[in-house]
């Protein structure tokens, strides 16, 4: 070959080299990096960003940034002990009941206008309100008359435990001591909304207004909404206004809510997002030995189980729902199946709530499981009737419904039919109790176990296993009323005692937070709400 | 020609009213409703904000409600995004869907049509071969795998593009590629099939003689009257692309109305999934008429049987 033609090739190949370098953009990430943009994968597209309306976690990441309530969260979210927010101190009456707040003067709305007492008594009244229709609005029923103003059997507010004893001063008055009552106030639903913003564009109570639109919206937290593409990005921008705006280091936030987590975690490898919302089930395995340090998995309030029809035959029987859940090998479920870091679960309540330490009712035991079922009438699950697992389609479900399958089958000889339903179709089936084994989760709101407990009171929304005890509602009523941590922590374990014997549910597993962190992103701290202050974030690249 | 654009926008009055009946009735049938959600909603809330929606009259007086607010151009609330009306996201995402169409359309007719006239000129050779293989690979491939393969390639190992979103203009790239490749590729082959049916001709033959250059017989001549096919194929594909946008805009997370439609659906939110029909019905017969109109011009042949 000349040299001629060497030379030319190498011009050649050097000029792709060339192009191909130069055209490597410089990623989001980067820019980001270098401007403190923060580019957080938010999983799905918020319906509304009106704390009084909205009601999940992707509305409440963006809520987060805009409005902040009396306390705020420390850098450490799992701590009980709130950080001060709009209040700068507070102090509590002899009998814990009454709450007052002395609210910092310097607390400002992003218009410019100062955070008053009466804009809580303007948002609680608005939060309670029956024509509102919020969802949330039983929170707020530890506030004395809450619950009967909000069922429209008071009418007047002024007799709601909530007043303003000057511009500056909050109090508040619940119906009973609540020992989590501070930590509490950090849920969306206790934040602040501007009643000028809110009056201008309707009613108080009325729902669905264009307030949150970028152009209209008014909020008091460290950042403000900057702009809403809906399903492509919210923008939210560093408020000059907010009284603690010398500690915001990040200019920017960019929510982006992308449903499918391939598709995140795609993002995420091209640079584009600091965060992920989750990580698909399939790749934890490649980061866990490629790329630890970026894979995070958090302790989080979140309990994976299975839901019993106690209504419907064989599962009316006690020894029967005991033998399905003790032939399940958890261990081998969070080992084997899920493999990102859930532990098993033999109670409904997680662990890391405060000292609560619910105890463990059974274990995996086959031999016991097959003679319940021999004493049941079922020996071997000889003529067993059929019954069928509901669950919504997902990758981790299947995974998970088809290995419990399996482990019937094997260890106790019964056939459970599969049945992978569409989630609209699968909420609706839940709620009319037409499933005989269904698939369910529950995530905290605040740290404390009612935020569990209180689902299986008798008549409440969420029971869907239409379980009634009247000694276990009986403990939960108690607890409510007990101010001293130590006994109302036992009142909770008995309660969950109760439950977990009489086994209308089958806890399977507790589910961590599972998220991808670029190195640069400092001061994103393991949270058991899966909840990270902005605040304290900040960005450094290596 | 006005007498034939009426007749089209007549048509569309029956098309438009049947798809609303079906389309009213069915997702009502759907199980779960607009407001069922993981953790149940008090039934006070929910009774709340069926009274805020309506759906707590009679069927048929929503029907009729819906029916006389559509004639004032009002397609309602959206039940899953409060405070946004279906006008206000079909004024959001149809742009969105449009620029994603229309560069596909462009990028499907510029390499659909260079890729068939460069096959045509020497049939059964290398060049022929080349780029009909690519063709039938495009044909076969679809985009979910066409897609993610792209921003493996382009996203992840060369860094060229983000693998996701609609904020930059290097966004539309990938996307527009996987939505036009399939396209392209059906447009090269109808191209070259017609393209090999007018060369031979006669008046072809006589442009040759008259000493014209290559280049002129080819684009002048030829192509005028091998495009007919192609120009047919545009109605429908047009539709395909705009309907059929909603997997690209998954996988390339863009925020366009095919995406939003799908997640209308799963979230049962009526009005949205109504809305959207009523829009997509239009687009199609609007299209389908446009189409007939440039045929029409096309082909001399065709305006007068007409």
């Amino acid at each position: 070959m000349s040299t001629l033609k060497l030379m030319n090739r190498f011009s050649l190949l050097s000029i792709l080299l060339l192009l191909a370098g130069c055209a490597k953009r410089e990623t989001p990430v980067e820019i980001g990096n270098r401007e403190q943009i923060l580019h957080l994968g938010n999983l799905s597209e918020p319906k509304d960003l009106d704390p009084h309306i909205i009601t999940g976690l992707s509305a409440y990441n963006v809520i987060a940034a805009l409005h902040e309530g009396l306390v705020a969260e420390a850098p450490n979210t799992s701590s009980l002990r709130p950080a001060p927010g709009v209040a700068e101190s507070w102090s509590v009456s002899k009998d814990r009941t009454v709450y007052t707040f002395t609210l910092r003067p310097d607390a400002k709305w992003s218009n410019g206008d100062p955070v008053t007492a009466n804009d809580f008594i303007f948002s609680y009244k608005r939060m309670l309100s029956p024509a509102l229709g919020s969802p949330y609005a039983y929170m707020l029923y530890i506030l004395k008359n809450g619950r009967v103003y909000n069922h429209g059997e008071l009418v007047d507010f002024s007799s709601v435990g909530v007043k303003a004893i000057n511009v500056h001063t909050l109090e508040l008055t619940l119906e009973t001591p609540i020992p989590s009552f501070l930590s509490r106030l950090n849920h969306w639903s206790w934040f602040p909304v501007h009643p000028a913003t809110i009056l201008k564009h309707g009613l108080i109570d009325e729902m669905g207004t264009p307030w949150t639109r970028p152009e209209n919206h008014v909020g008091n937290g460290a950042f403000t909404l900057e702009s809403w593409r809906q399903n492509q990005a919210i923008v939210v921008e560093k408020n000059p206004q907010y009284w603690d705006a010398d500690k915001v280091k990040l200019n920017e936030i960019h929510f982006y809510p992308i449903g499918d987590h391939m598709i995140e975690e795609r993002s995420f490898r091209a640079g584009q997002l600091h965060v992920t919302g989750t990580v698909p089930v399939e790749r934890v395995q490649y980061y866990k030995t490629r790329n630890p340090g970026l894979l995070h998995l958090d302790p989080y309030l979140r309990s994976y189980y299975y839901l019993l029809n106690i209504n419907k035959p064989p599962l009316n029987d006690l020894r029967i729902r005991k033998a399905l859940a003790m032939a399940i090998d958890r261990e081998v479920l969070a080992d084997f199946v899920t493999k990102s870091g859930e532990e098993p679960a033999y109670t409904f309540t997680p662990p890391h709530i405060g000292t609560y330490a619910p105890e463990k009712r059974f274990s995996t035991n086959i031999e016991t499981a097959r003679q319940l079922m021999v004493d049941a009438g079922f020996p071997n699950g000889e003529d067993f009737p059929k019954l069928t697992l509901l669950f919504h389609t997902s990758d981790l479900h299947t995974r998970i419904a088809e290995v419990i399958q399996q482990m019937w089958k094997d260890n106790l000889g019964i056939r459970i039919e599969l049945e992978n339903v569409e989630w609209k179709v699968y909420q609706a089936r839940r709620e009319n109790r037409d499933y005989d084994i269904a698939r369910a989760e529950w995530v905290a709101d605040y740290i404390d176990p009612s935020s569990f407990l209180d689902v299986w009171l008798t008549g409440g929304g969420n029971n869907h296993a239409g379980w009634s005890s009247p000694a276990y509602d009986q403990l939960i009523h108690e607890a409510s009323l007990t101010a001293d941590e130590t006994k109302r922590m036992e009142l909770f374990k008995q309660a969950e005692t109760t439950l977990i014997d009489d086994q209308p549910i089958i806890p399977l597993l507790f589910l961590p937070s599972k998220s991808l962190v670029q190195p640069s992103v400092k001061g994103w701290n393991p949270s058991i709400l899966d909840h990270h202050p902005y605040k304290y974030i900040y960005l450094e690249a290596q | 020609m006005l007498k034939f654009i009426l007749r089209r926008l007549l048509e569309l009055i029956p098309v438009l009213l049947i798809s609303i009946t079906i389309v009213f009735f069915m997702v009502r049938l759907a199980p779960g409703g607009p407001f069922t959600a993981e953790k149940s909603f008090s039934a006070e809330a929910i009774a709340r904000l069926n009274e805020h929606y309506g759906l707590d009259k009679p069927i048929l007086a929503q029907y009729g409600n819906y029916l006389l607010n559509l004639l004032k151009g009002d397609l309602g609330p959206s039940f899953q995004y409060p405070s946004r009306s279906v006008n206000d996201i079909i004024k959001e995402t149809f742009p969105v869907s449009l620029e994603l169409g229309a560069l596909a359309m462009l990028f499907a007719l510029f390499v659909g049509l260079l890729a068939g006239i460069v096959a045509s000129l020497k049939p059964n050779s290398i060049q022929d071969h080349v780029p009909m293989g690519l063709a039938m690979t495009g044909i076969c491939m679809p985009s979910f795998v066409l897609g993610p393969l792209l921003i493996l390639i382009f996203g992840l190992w060369l860094g060229w593009f983000n693998a996701s979103g609609w904020e930059l203009p290097s966004d539309r790239v990938l996307p527009v590629i996987t939505l036009g490749a399939a396209y392209a590729a059906y447009i090269s082959r109808l191209t070259r099939g017609s393209m090999l049916e007018v060369l031979p001709s006669d008046y072809i033959r006589t442009a040759r003689a008259k000493g014209l250059s290559e280049a002129n017989v080819i684009y002048m001549h030829t192509l005028k009257n091998a495009l007919l096919p192609v120009v047919s194929y545009l109605g429908p594909a047009t539709a395909g692309i705009l309907t059929g946008s909603f997997v690209v805009e998954t996988i390339f997370n863009i925020p366009g109305m095919g995406r939003m439609f799908v997640l209308a659906a799963f979230n049962r939110d009526y009005t949205l999934i109504l809305g959207l029909v009523v829009f997509f019905a239009l687009l199609v017969v609007v299209f389908n008429a446009v189409v007939d109109i440039l045929l029409g011009l096309l082909n001399p042949k065709l305006r007068m049987h007409s």
